[in-house]
């Protein structure tokens, strides 16, 4: 842990909102350094998931107040595309279908743009198909799905290997997980949770956003924020992942007043 | 949608049409306007034969007693005939070009400015070019080559000269003269087109290629088209349009024959991209197009696929009569109607022979005010046994203000059809559009690329470079077109 660098995310007492809809995220302030891994749980409701798309730029939730900063930058301010130029990857809770087009086309079209608007010449065909086959082999996927429609016909499993593959190709500076470990055995979840693990570096942040703390005996956060009602209502080190295990959400709730 | 993608759409749909320039060459037109002394001056300007003359002039009268349809789905502004000139060509030196170098430079660069570099893109691709400029055929290469095998590929004026037999056994064999309004106008009127006939049992070593294109202003564009495949045939046939820029609307009637003998195989693709006028509709080419063929024996095979992201309106619906046994027809299409175009297409699978199959697949995309209809019609006869048929017809809407329209007629007369239809209409979803740019994919090429997946199984019919064409345009038809 490099806790003497600046942070790459800084978050500022941040409200949110969906648009046209009631306010989710109440005052979260959060401040991310490189290398450093923190997981957001929090109950289903909480805000976590809000959280994760109104650091990507999803149009659907209009931010109210607070700031958000990626390396200096001013987050809030960037296209979803630039914020993933920037080094910005979200894991999709939900990955979504596009049929018709290809896994590696997909993610060639990806890496090529993200390459491209920071100035680096484009993968020709077969020096991506190099990386790919790489990549894919790490996380232990069947070369076929790299040749199927994107996410079309995959199992969960499947689609949350495809997100870590595709983040694995990306290479981010900060990599948000939106419940990836949701709808994965245990075998799938270890896979998950290696092609994590492979990631990891000094340069690079990871933000895990969980409902249950079993991804954390796989990959092991430096801190912990629990999230209620769109604030963090506590934070801390692995510890409280373990105490939320067995106390439950019900405890962080009755006592979120003593917390804020 | 967010409003990067709105003005990324705007942009998109304000794109003026790349390819708009007149050539400065002279042009004999005759003036305005359609009676029995035109049909005559144009068949006589062309040296034909006095059978065509009758033929030409038989088609006239049936016309003059024929009403203009209106039961597709577009609107627009009545048509006077009389006000159009129905023959122009480029004026040529007593004996014709012999070879590029005689072709008038003019001419040649203007196929430059259109990315169709005769001798060179013939060349590399192996496709022999039949370039059709207004209304005569100006250059044809590859001829020899063809000619060893025994294919006839030439304009179809060169056919009438040359294998007049052919030409009188096939014209109006599949699309007879008083078929419909238009029919019956292109059969008085026809220019030029081509004609290509494969021998039996030849299978073309290449993709036969033709490049229409409409020049003079306010002369209507008649093409005829005859491919025949003899038994055991086997030709690809690619035909790729772009127009000049005009203000006045356009006429385009072409008809298009197809004749599949027994165990022979055509296919023929199209990408079209007619001028569809400006963003508010204003001038774009009509294109009132009959296209049909028929497996006229035993396991003839014919295969549509068109990419249609131009004309203001398009009125066409390729069709397959199945006559022999086990004979096979397939229609692929991608339809496009952005800004005010209106689209409406389809096909007509008859099953007339036994054990006889057929496919539709059609994708129609909508965008801005554009209104893309399918109308299709699959008809088993009571002597199909065991006709086979299954349509794919899905819609993508872009727009809040554009329209999907399907009208698919299904009549089975005989108790052993399998007729299947499925169709989804769907809005470009903004999940897609958000997973895309998350990955660092901007709004418009994401646009490009969702699109090109919904097209997917249509392009992949196409042979390979008109594929990464037909992309490439379906893409800059589109820029800037989700709202």
């Amino acid at each position: 842990m490099t806790t003497a660098s600046a942070p790459l995310l800084d978050v500022r007492d941040l409200h949110a909102r969906v648009v046209d809809g009631a306010g989710i995220l109440r005052g979260i302030s959060l401040s991310v350094r490189p290398g450093e891994i923190h997981a957001i749980m929090g109950p289903n409701g909480s805000g976590k998931s809000t959280l994760a798309g109104v650091l990507a730029g999803r149009e659907r939730f209009a931010v109210t107040a607070g700031s958000a900063t990626f390396d200096g930058v001013d987050l809030l301010a960037l296209a979803p595309e630039e914020r993933a130029a920037r080094g910005l990857f979200l894991g999709f809770q939900y990955p979504v279908e596009i049929p018709g087009i290809t896994n590696a086309y997909f993610l060639r079209t990806a890496l090529n743009s993200i390459r491209k608007a920071n100035g680096k010449p484009e993968l020709d065909a077969m020096e991506f198909l190099e990386l790919l086959k790489a990549k894919a082999r790490m996380m232990e996927m069947d070369p076929k799905f790299l040749n199927r429609s994107v996410n079309e016909g995959f199992s969960g499993g499947e689609k949350k290997r495809n997100e870590i593959l595709q983040m694995a190709i990306l290479e981010p500076r900060l990599a948000i997980l939106d419940e990836t470990d949701s709808g994965l055995d245990i075998d799938a979840l270890k896979v998950v949770a290696a092609g994590v693990n492979a990631l990891r570096s000094p340069e690079r942040s990871v933000i895990l956003v969980t409902h249950y703390q079993r991804l954390l005996d796989h990959i092991v956060p430096d801190f912990i924020h629990v999230l209620a009602h769109g604030r963090i209502v506590r934070s801390g080190g692995r510890e409280l992942a373990l105490e939320l295990e067995s106390k439950g959400y019900g405890w962080i709730e009755s006592t979120s007043g003593a917390a804020t | 949608m967010s409003d990067q993608e709105r003005t990324a759409i705007e942009k998109l749909a304000d794109q003026e049409y790349g390819y708009s320039f007149v050539t400065d060459i002279e042009q004999e037109v005759i003036p305005c306007g359609l009676s029995e002394d035109v049909v005559r001056w144009i068949s006589k300007k062309k040296g034909e034969p006095a059978w065509l003359l009758e033929w030409r002039l038989a088609a006239y009268r049936e016309w003059k007693t024929m009403r203009e349809p209106h039961w597709a789905r577009a609107n627009y502004p009545a048509i006077d005939y009389q006000a159009i000139s129905y023959y122009a060509a480029p004026k040529k030196k007593a004996d014709g070009p012999k070879s590029l170098e005689e072709v008038d430079p003019e001419l040649l660069k203007t196929y430059e400015k259109l990315g169709i570099p005769l001798q060179e893109r013939a060349a590399l691709a192996g496709v022999a070019v039949d370039a059709v400029f207004d209304s005569v055929s100006v250059a044809t290469t590859y001829k020899d080559k063809l000619k060893e095998l025994g294919i006839i590929f030439c304009s179809f004026s060169e056919a009438v000269r040359e294998h007049p037999e052919l030409v009188q056994r096939f014209l109006g064999s599949v699309v007879p003269r008083r078929d419909n309004f238009y029919a019956a106008l292109n059969s008085a009127v026809f220019s030029d087109g081509s004609f290509v006939y494969v021998p039996r049992g030849v299978r073309c070593p290449m993709e036969l290629s033709t490049y229409f294109r409409i020049n003079a202003s306010g002369t209507g564009q008649f093409e005829r088209t005859l491919i025949i495949a003899d038994e055991g045939a086997e030709v690809s046939y690619l035909e790729g349009c772009t127009a000049p820029k005009r203000d006045e609307n356009q006429l385009h009637a072409a008809v298009v024959e197809l004749v599949a003998l027994a165990g022979s195989k055509i296919k023929y693709s199209t990408v079209q991209n007619w001028y569809p006028g400006d963003k508010d509709g204003k001038g774009g080419i009509y294109n009132f197009v009959t296209k049909r063929g028929v497996c006229a024996g035993e396991a003839a095979h014919i295969s549509w696929t068109q990419v249609e992201t131009g004309s203001a309106i398009t009125w066409k619906y390729p069709s397959v009569v199945l006559k022999g046994d086990n004979s096979v027809g397939e229609f692929h299409s991608v339809a496009v109607a952005a800004n005010r175009q209106q689209a409406d297409t389809g096909t007509k699978m008859v099953h007339l022979g036994r054990n006889t199959r057929s496919t539709i697949v059609s994708k129609g995309i909508s965008a801005g005010h554009g209104q893309n209809t399918y109308r299709g019609l699959v008809k088993v006869g009571r002597n199909a046994v065991n006709a086979r048929n299954h349509s794919q017809c899905d819609s993508l809407l872009m727009s809040s203000t554009s329209g999907a329209h399907t009208f698919p007629v299904i009549e089975v007369a005989h108790p052993t059809a399998v007729v299947e239809h499925e169709a989804t209409t769907s809005r470009i979803s903004e999940d897609q559009l958000f997973y895309c740019r998350q990955r660092g994919i901007p709004a418009d090429e994401a646009v490009g690329l969702i699109v090109n997946g919904f097209c997917k199984s249509v392009f992949k019919e196409l042979p390979m470079e008109f594929a990464v064409e037909a992309q490439k345009l379906l893409q800059v038809s589109l820029e800037g077109s989700v709202g």
